[in-house]
């Protein structure tokens, strides 16, 4: 087991994820995904461990997997993962006020997309397939319609206030 | 090549037979939208109160019993949540769960339908009661969108009474997969995903390495923004992609096939996995299909979020577990593909058209469309359009019909500008388009593409700089960086823009803009790049005095572009009340009470709060 300072990631998880996929490069993509719902990110120790048990790949290999695709991050995610979609048909009814909003709020900037409370990350997404009801935010999965920066600010303040209840 | 008949161990037909029984014994169907768009606004909630309200059987005159069915997607986002009685021949629009008891009490056990929550004609002001009398619905021909929002989407049973599996029956028991594939060549079917190449000839280019181990993958990448046609016949309707797929593995000759599906789909990676489910236990997929000996078995890849997955090359470098970049063709995937194997790749909505044409055949698929392109197609109908969802039409069907006819106009009265069509790749039609036939080749001519069929509409609000930035910075975002026309090209690019929509561009970026086109259409290896400078490209085609506004004047004419906005009071309205200055959030307004007061533009972020304070409308933007 490591004994880094900076959070211990526990590797058993990663191996029983490496494990029920099968320890093969095509599943690489399926086990990142995994270790990702896991851990809510991708630990540095994760990839380079995964990069070393598996024999068709190297760390840079996966770490080169991890970086390219938008759906993995290599730093924590909040509780509440936020996505606002951007896709062209959210995007002309308004979808960059509500993000703005969401950004200001958390005090968000480029290469900062969680809140400082680890609460609530915030990103955009190309297109949820929900053009019907842009603008669209989802938050952890569930498809909130029709977006306004009044409606998002009611539902963060709804959730921050079951937060705080709980 | 053996073709002889072979003599199937299940009767088809006797099954489907069995499975209307089974679905009789449903008693009366309500069918509830369950697709993406109508659980986010509360189709879940509005099934559980039908069947809470269902379980008193009392209530129910004629029928003995009623069965809340939820359903894939009924194109008609805009008006969820759906709700169709298809026995009072009745579509409810904008349920919401306290409706139900209204309409379980008045219309299922006295039979008086809900005026209230039927569809208003936004022409007439009338109620339409009946599904194919909604406007939107009464100009569309469905195939593949066919039993989207009829059946059960996690019942097999459901899509085998609708005559699933078959078309997949037929070709097993005719046993020639030389036939297939001439079928789907007569139909003059073509590529859905974008590019519009023949498919029965690629079926033919990838069955000439027939032999050895070949896969079939079906690409349900949808990535374009505002297009998810895709999604919905995954949702609503995924047993008609497996026939599909059998029946391209089996002209082929392969025995593996992948789904590549995008990560934003969950509800259509479940419902998938459900029916490859539920095929295998029927014998429809697995081993020894229906007895007729051959094998087929799909797997479900998920994505992980890169647009350019959604090219051939790139999706199977993703299926094998790498970088999703592009490589060089040839050699084409017909030859080495997916784990260097033969690989035949079709577009989701391609693949869902096989069981039709196969079922009903060539010709009649063929009966529809224009001489080039055949059959129907779907669009996404989204924007600024009265009735935004999905639509199949007649491939030839004009521009004006889809907005005006199906779509209902523009929101708000407003007036209709343009319309985007075929997502980043694609390109922009304006007013001149309205009449023009749209299929493959004519929106070639017209600078834009079919793509995947995503129609985003644009009235005079939309600034189309800006959304020419805006898909600019999409594929700029999205380059997978293997090509460095396309990677610095794209880059570049989105420079300039964005410095016009600052207003600080120079006449002279129009020309370099012009010249970075060329060169990243030319110098990229792959359809991302190929296609990336399209929407710059038709826009300033059509629409170059707006590009010139925002040089020239530093003016947005539709008043999009922060940058530009100029936010004035009016001092002969403005009564000096200070509630401006107090709403101000950058304290850019100045002045004393009961005098007018000025905005400092300077410190002025155009954020518009005053606007919306000001009591006297005494300001506005200009």
């Amino acid at each position: 087991m490591s004994t880094q300072t900076s959070g211990v990631i526990n590797f058993k998880k990663v191996d029983d994820i490496i494990n029920s996929c099968g320890a093969k490069k095509s599943n690489l993509i399926a086990i990142l995904q995994k270790v990702q719902d896991e851990f809510r990110y991708l630990p540095q120790d994760a990839i380079t461990y995964i990069g070393t048990k598996i024999d068709e790949l190297s760390p840079a290999t996966v770490y080169g997997v991890a970086t390219f695709y938008a759906q993995f991050s290599l730093e924590p995610k909040g509780k509440y993962e936020v996505k606002c979609c951007d896709g062209t048909a959210c995007h002309v009814r308004g979808s960059m006020p509500v993000y703005t909003y969401l950004t200001q709020r958390f005090n968000l900037q480029e290469g900062k997309y969680t809140s400082d409370d680890g609460l609530f990350s915030v990103e955009t997404v190309s297109c949820l397939g929900a053009c019907g009801l842009a603008p669209v935010v989802v938050i952890n999965g569930k498809v909130y319609p029709q977006m306004t920066t009044d409606a998002i600010k009611i539902i963060i303040d709804t959730i921050i206030a079951e937060e705080n209840e709980g | 090549m053996e073709t002889e008949v072979k003599k199937l161990d299940i009767d088809i037909e006797q099954e489907r037979q069995k499975a209307v029984e089974l679905i009789k014994k449903q008693g009366l169907r309500v069918l509830v939208c369950n697709g993406t768009g109508c659980i986010a606004n509360g189709s879940n909630e509005v099934m559980e109160k039908f069947r809470e309200l269902g379980a008193d059987v009392s209530i129910l005159s004629e029928h003995d019993k009623m069965t809340t069915v939820p359903t894939g997607c009924h194109g008609f986002c805009e008006q969820g949540v759906l709700v169709i009685i298809p026995d009072f021949d009745i579509t409810y629009v904008k349920v919401k769960p306290d409706d139900v008891e209204e309409i379980v009490n008045s219309h299922i056990k006295d039979g008086k339908a809900v005026e209230r929550l039927l569809y208003t004609d936004p022409k007439t002001g009338n109620h339409v009661y009946k599904n194919e009398e909604i406007n939107f619905y009464a100009k569309q021909t469905r195939t593949s969108l066919k039993n989207c929002g009829e059946i059960n989407a996690e019942c097999i049973d459901e899509a085998i009474a609708v005559g699933g599996y078959r078309a997949l029956a037929k070709v097993l028991e005719q046993n020639n997969p030389e036939a297939v594939i001439e079928e789907i060549e007569k139909s003059g079917l073509r590529g859905r995903g974008g590019g519009g190449f023949p498919t029965g000839r690629k079926w033919r280019f990838t069955a000439a390495n027939r032999g050895g181990k070949s896969y079939v993958v079906c690409n349900g990448d949808e990535g374009d923004p505002g297009a998810f046609m895709d999604r919905s016949v995954m949702e609503g309707d995924p047993h008609k992609l497996l026939e599909g797929m059998a029946i391209a593995g089996f002209a082929i000759g392969a025995d593996e096939a992948y789904i590549y599906v995008r990560a934003e789909y969950p509800l259509a990676i479940k419902r998938l996995r459900i029916a490859i489910k539920q095929a295998e236990e029927k014998g429809f997929l697995g081993k020894n299909i229906m007895g007729s000996g051959f094998n087929f078995d799909i797997h479900i890849k998920e994505g992980a979020g890169a647009f350019v997955c959604g090219e051939e090359t790139a999706l199977i470098a993703s299926i094998e577990g790498e970088r999703g970049m592009p490589r060089p063709k040839p050699p084409f995937p017909a030859n080495c593909g997916l784990f260097g194997r033969p690989t035949l790749i079709n577009n989701v909505e391609t693949l869902a058209n096989v069981p039709a044409i196969i079922d009903t055949g060539a010709q009649w698929f063929s009966s529809f469309g224009t001489e080039t392109s055949k059959g129907t197609k779907t669009f996404a109908l989204t924007g600024e359009v009265n009735n935004t969802g999905l639509i199949e039409v007649p491939m030839g069907t004009t521009l004006r019909e889809i907005v005006f006819d199906i779509g209902g106009g523009i929101r708000n009265g407003k007036k209709f500008k343009a319309v985007q069509i075929g997502g980043p790749s694609g390109g922009c039609l304006t007013e001149e388009h309205l009449d023009l036939p749209m299929d493959y080749d004519n929106l070639i001519k017209a600078g834009a593409m079919v793509g995947s069929g995503g129609l985003v509409v644009m009235n005079e609000d939309t600034c189309i700089v800006e959304v020419a930035r805006f898909f600019m910075h999409f594929t700029q975002n999205e380059s997978c960086g293997k090509c460095v026309p396309c990677r610095e090209g794209t880059k570049n690019m989105l420079k300039i823009l964005e410095k016009i929509v600052r207003g600080q561009g120079e006449m002279k970026d129009l020309d370099t803009l012009e010249e970075l086109a060329l060169a990243v259409k030319e110098g990229s290896l792959c359809g991302l790049g190929k296609t990336a400078p399209n929407p710059v490209l038709s826009t300033l085609k059509y629409f170059r005095d707006e590009y010139i506004a925002h040089i020239k004047d530093k003016r947005c004419p539709a008043g999009v572009c922060t940058a530009l906005k100029v936010i004035k009071i009016n001092e002969e309205l403005c009564k000096g009340c200070t509630k401006c200055a107090r709403n101000c959030p950058v304290g850019a307004i100045e002045g004393t009470v009961k005098n007018p007061h000025k905005i400092n533009q300077e410190k002025c972020i155009k954020c518009g709060a005053c606007i919306s304070a000001c009591p006297f409308k005494a300001i506005s933007q200009a």
